[in-house]
Parts: C-alpha cells; sequence; structure tokens
C-alpha cells in the first residue's frame, strides 16, 4: 500500500472525540436557520424551528397524537401487515427491507389512522409515515386507506388524510400502481356520500401518491415549502435540461398556480382544519 | 445490423437476409432455388418461434417499444370506422400525445381514448414521445364524460412511457389531472375496457386505465416505473434495467398469473408489428367479445363489480 493511500483509503474522516461532550439528542439543528434547537422545546413545537417556522418532518404517529383531541382515539385496521407477493429483490430483498422499516420504525407499514375528535368534531385521521420506505404506497397503505373511507362512512363524519410519501412503493410493482386506482375509487365513494375529505400535503408528497389520494381533498391543504409533485425535480432536470425556478414544486408555487386552497402552519392545523370541518358538516364553531 | 430486428432477433434477420439474397439471384438466373427459399423459410419461422417462445422480461419490453409497433392511431384504422376526432380540453391546449373521438365499432358508435406516439421525427415531437400533458388528461376526462352523457363504451388504448415530467406540466397540476381521472373512470356510467397496446407507462397509463376490463396484447408491458427507473433508484445504476424488469413481473403472462390483468390478446408471430391487420383483428375480436358481455349487465351491477375489482388488488396479512 502506498504512503498516498494510507492517508485517504479511511473513508469518510469525522471528526470524533470532543463532539460527545454534549449528551446525544438533547440539541438539534435546524436545517434552514441553523439554530441550535432545545430538543423538547422543538418536540413541542410539532417539529417547527421556532427562530425560522421551518417545518421539519413529523412521524405519522406523532403527527395523530398532536393533530386529535387526547380522547377518544381508536386506531383502524392496525393489525394489516405487507407480503412480499412477488419475492422482489433488488439489492436488498423486499421482505428484508419490510423487516427492517418496522424495526427501525416500530409500525407495521407506512400509513396510521384513527377514529377521533379535533376539537370535538369526530373524523377519521390518517398520516403517513414517511420514514417507513419513504412513506411509499403499497397494498397495506391502500387497503387501509379504503378501511379509513369506510370507517367514515360507516360514523357519517369527514376524513382527513397528512401525506407524506415518494409515491407508489416499486417493491410491489403493478399492485402498488392498483392502489392509485384503489385508493381513488374509495374516495368517489366518499364524495358520492356527502362526506368531507380534506387532504393535507406535507413534506414530500410527490408520484403516485400526489397523483392520486393527495390531490383529491375536496379541499387540499399544504404545510409550508412542502415539496409536492408529481415528478421528481431530478428526473424534470434530466429530461428538459434547464436550471428549475426558484421554489420550484413548494406549496407556495402549487398555491400560486391553483393546485391547493391553502397553506397552514402545522401549529394552527388543528384550529383551522376544526373550523373547516364543522362547516362543512353544519356543526357548531368549535372553541 | 438490421434495425427493423432487435439485438435478440438478429439470427432471423440473418436468415431473412440470405432469403433476400436468394430471390434476387433467383430472378437473375434460370436455376429453380424457390425450393431452397422455401426451405429457409420454414427455417426463419421455427427460429422466430424458438425465439420468441422464451423471450425475458427485458426482451418484451423493447417489443413492447419497436419503432414499428402499431400506435392507436393504427388500430383506430384497422378496426373501427367513420372515426371523427376531437380535440382540446377546453381550457388550455390540445395535446397530441392523447388521441381520442367518436367511432363506430362494427355498427355500434364508441368512445375511444388512447396515447399516441410518432413514427418520425417530426411527428415523434408532435406527439411528444406519447408523454401527455395535464391538458390531455384533461382532454380524455372529457371525452370519458361525453361518453357517459350518450352511453357510448369506451375503449381506451394505453401505449406511454409515462406522463411527461416538465416544468409545465408540473405548473398545470399534472398530479391533479391523473388523479380526477381515476376518480372519474371509477364512477364512469358506461362500460369501459382498457388495452395496453404497447408501454403502460405508471400513472400516465393508469389515468385512462381504470375499468371493468383490462387487456394486454402478449407483448406489451405495464409497470409501476420503467425498468431504467427503477433500475437506477434500486441498483443506483441505469445497468440493471432487465433485472428490474424480471423483478417487476411487468408482462402479460405474469400479470395475468397475478389476476391483475383479465385477458391477453395474442400477436401474430414475431410481434405485433410483423402482421398488423392479424393483430388488429385478434384486438378486434377481443374487444368485441368483451363488450357483448359488459353491455348485457344492468349498469348499476356493472359499476358495483368495477369498484370490487379494484378494492381487491393487494396483498397484505391481517392477524
Amino acid at each position: 500500500m502506498s504512503w498516498l493511500k494510507k492517508i485517504f483509503n479511511t473513508g469518510i474522516r469525522t471528526e470524533g472525540g470532543q463532539k460527545k461532550a454534549v449528551p446525544e439528542g438533547l440539541w438539534t439543528k435546524c436545517a434552514v436557520c441553523n439554530a441550535v434547537l432545545y430538543r423538547a422545546e422543538l418536540e413541542r413545537n410539532q417539529e417547527v424551528c421556532p427562530k425560522c417556522d421551518h417545518h421539519m418532518r413529523l412521524g405519522g404517529r406523532r403527527r395523530l397524537q398532536h393533530f386529535l383531541d387526547e380522547e377518544p382515539r381508536v386506531e383502524i385496521a392496525m393489525n394489516i401487515e405487507p407480503v412480499d407477493a412477488l419475492k422482489f429483490k433488488d439489492q436488498k430483498k423486499y421482505k428484508d427491507r419490510i423487516t427492517a422499516a418496522q424495526k427501525s420504525t416500530a409500525e407495521k407499514d407506512a400509513l396510521i389512522a384513527m377514529m377521533g375528535n379535533v376539537k370535538g368534531v369526530p373524523l377519521v385521521a390518517a398520516a403517513f409515515e414517511f420514514r417507513f420506505m419513504g412513506g411509499s404506497m403499497g397494498s397495506v397503505v391502500g387497503e387501509k386507506f379504503v378501511r379509513c373511507v369506510d370507517t367514515a362512512i360507516e360514523h357519517n363524519i369527514p376524513f382527513v388524510c397528512f401525506s407524506a410519501s415518494g409515491g407508489a412503493r416499486m417493491q410491489e410493482a403493478l399492485f402498488s400502481l392498483m392502489q392509485m386506482a384503489k385508493t381513488s375509487a374509495a374516495l368517489a365513494k366518499l364524495r358520492k356520500r356527502g362526506l368531507p375529505f380534506i387532504s393535507v400535503l406535507t413534506d414530500p408528497t410527490m408520484g403516485g401518491v400526489s397523483a392520486s389520494l393527495a390531490m383529491l381533498g375536496d379541499i387540499n391543504v399544504a404545510e409550508p415549502k412542502a415539496l409536492i409533485g408529481f415528478a421528481g425535480p431530478r428526473v424534470i432536470e434530466q429530461t428538459v435540461r434547464q436550471t428549475l425556478p426558484e421554489g420550484f414544486q413548494r406549496s407556495e408555487f402549487l398555491l400560486e398556480h391553483g393546485a391547493v386552497d391553502m397553506i397552514i402552519d402545522r401549529r394552527n392545523m388543528r384550529d383551522d382544519l376544526a373550523g373547516i370541518l364543522s362547516a362543512l358538516t353544519h356543526q357548531a364553531t368549535p372553541v | 445490423m438490421n434495425l427493423n430486428f432487435l439485438d435478440f432477433e438478429q439470427p432471423i434477420a440473418e436468415l431473412e437476409a440470405k432469403i433476400e439474397e436468394l430471390r434476387y439471384v433467383g430472378d437473375d438466373t434460370e436455376v429453380n432455388i424457390s425450393e431452397e427459399i422455401s426451405r429457409l423459410q420454414e427455417k426463419s419461422k421455427a427460429l422466430t418461434e424458438s425465439i420468441f417462445a422464451n423471450l425475458n422480461a427485458w426482451q418484451i419490453s423493447q417489443l413492447a417499444r419497436h419503432p414499428q409497433r402499431p400506435y392507436t392511431f393504427d388500430y383506430v384504422n384497422h378496426i373501427f370506422t367513420d372515426f371523427y376526432e376531437l380535440h382540446g380540453d377546453r381550457t388550455f391546449a390540445d395535446d397530441n400525445a392523447i388521441v381520442g373521438g367518436i367511432a363506430r365499432l362494427e355498427s355500434k358508435p364508441v368512445m375511444i381514448i388512447g396515447q399516441q406516439k410518432g413514427r418520425d421525427t417530426t411527428e415523434k415531437i408532435r406527439r411528444n414521445f406519447g408523454m401527455p400533458r395535464p391538458e390531455g388528461y384533461r382532454k380524455a376526462m372529457r371525452l370519458m364524460e361525453l361518453a357517459e352523457r350518450f352511453k357510448l363504451p369506451l375503449l381506451t388504448f394505453i401505449d406511454t412511457p409515462g406522463a411527461y415530467p416538465g416544468i409545465d406540466a408540473e405548473e398545470r397540476g399534472q398530479s391533479e389531472a391523473i388523479a380526477r381521472n381515476l376518480l372519474v373512470m371509477s364512477q364512469l356510467k358506461t362500460p369501459i375496457i382498457c388495452t395496453v397496446i404497447g408501454e403502460g407507462g405508471s400513472g400516465g397509463a393508469l389515468a385512462i386505465g381504470v375499468g371493468d376490463r383490462l387487456m394486454m396484447l402478449q407483448y406489451s408491458t405495464y409497470s409501476v416505473i420503467s425498468p431504467e427507473g427503477c433500475s437506477s433508484i434500486l441498483w443506483k445504476s441505469a445497468d440493471n434495467a432487465a433485472e428490474a424488469a424480471e423483478a417487476m413481473g411487468i408482462t402479460s403472462k405474469r400479470l395475468k398469473e397475478l389476476g391483475l390483468v383479465d385477458q391477453i390478446v395474442p400477436e401474430p408471430l414475431g410481434g405485433a408489428h410483423r402482421d398488423v391487420k392479424s393483430m388488429a383483428l385478434n384486438l378486434k375480436n377481443a374487444l368485441l367479445e368483451n363488450l357483448e358481455y359488459l353491455e348485457g349487465m344492468p349498469l348499476d351491477k356493472l359499476l358495483d363489480q368495477r369498484y370490487q375489482r379494484h378494492m381487491n388488488f393487494g396483498n397484505y396479512n391481517e392477524t
């Protein structure tokens, strides 16, 4: 081994040692304004930077915990698990990817759903878990979504879904594409029953999820500066060989182009959605 | 290399070249070589049969994208009469990557919608390589609603690499345009038969692909992402497209086995482009047969079945 290699082949070199002086996870840095934030305070603030209002990603279960009233909460279809019907294998087996994702997130798949109230207004609420294979939609997500619609119809209550997804789950191939049709068909049924569906698009909502359930809200809401679109920005850049305009495919861009009704700060989500839903279902304004 | 043949077909191409050569010689001389020619033709046919009996997913996806493969308008010309093309989404533009209109199948009036690719460079560009923009999907939706209003069965022909990934397409709401079609088609009060005739590329294909029957031509493909796209995401390299094609099971045979496709329409030996007329006839018969069945069904039952069909898609365990 040459002396040069000896110096450079150690892989990625990081500064070790001193950094560990602060207990891990006590402090977080905001990726946008670089402010050093106290972890507990950030959590209380629903993962929104108190300095610059940057909306960081929020896990599906925590999202529902922040959004719903504490009581009552009934989880929907919590025992549905993915299966690898195609025996799909790329560099890793799909089966192993499922196991790893279940372990790291403690969820069975990428959608979590509950029946509950928001400021006293009863509803079904679902939220994607982006950390579970990029929030990708496969058979379990599709089926859970349909169960949400069925529950909403059964109890004659509205449905709110927070999406955060890279799109369809490739490892389930055409089955995942068909979930777009499945979820859209279910929403058509919900519409016929006259029950509201509010779609909240959070960072990121792309591909097959954006091109089905997420864009089919009676009211489409976005969180500030979320990436929302059909094709990924890199694919578009490679196709059109142009630099993408500033703010392209961000919530504000979508609002300007008429694709979403409004942008709501996460900390106002409960108040605003309770206000909208109570009006659509002719209930008194929640206090 | 003969460009009319794909690389795995080159042995056939060589034989065909030899036959042509002999024919040329035969014209010139007194010697009777017709026996030799017909012997070689037999051999070529047998060779084609053996190659086509064992095609892998990647080879089939090359056939689905064959430059000579029949496109929507080829089938319109061969199968239907009295075709009147309808243009525009009434809002922004007319998208040439999706075409549609009123036509007759035998004597029965129908509505046709299909993606259209171009044959030569100019037309390829005009058709945007079969990649629709939102206005294309919105035109399609307009025609779907027309079909419902005038009780015309809807026949769609899927052949696209995918919805166009462009800045303008995003600005005008590509996602919403696709999503809305899925919703509308799931409840459209008229029979819908969807046929994949070439490439079924992801959401851009599905946006005209929700219906009562899904058929695939034998050497067409249907997938959630292109093999190249899948390869570059999951293998982090574009070189594993063949593996990706196999893993995703994008062929008619595999998708029929998985219960996602209702019917395979057989192609002539060597693929649809080798004999467009007989391909069109096979497709016409399949359309007539399915249409007769679907039209015999009461509308509410038809819609229930369509809904149930889509609810059944998926694999999961419930404990």
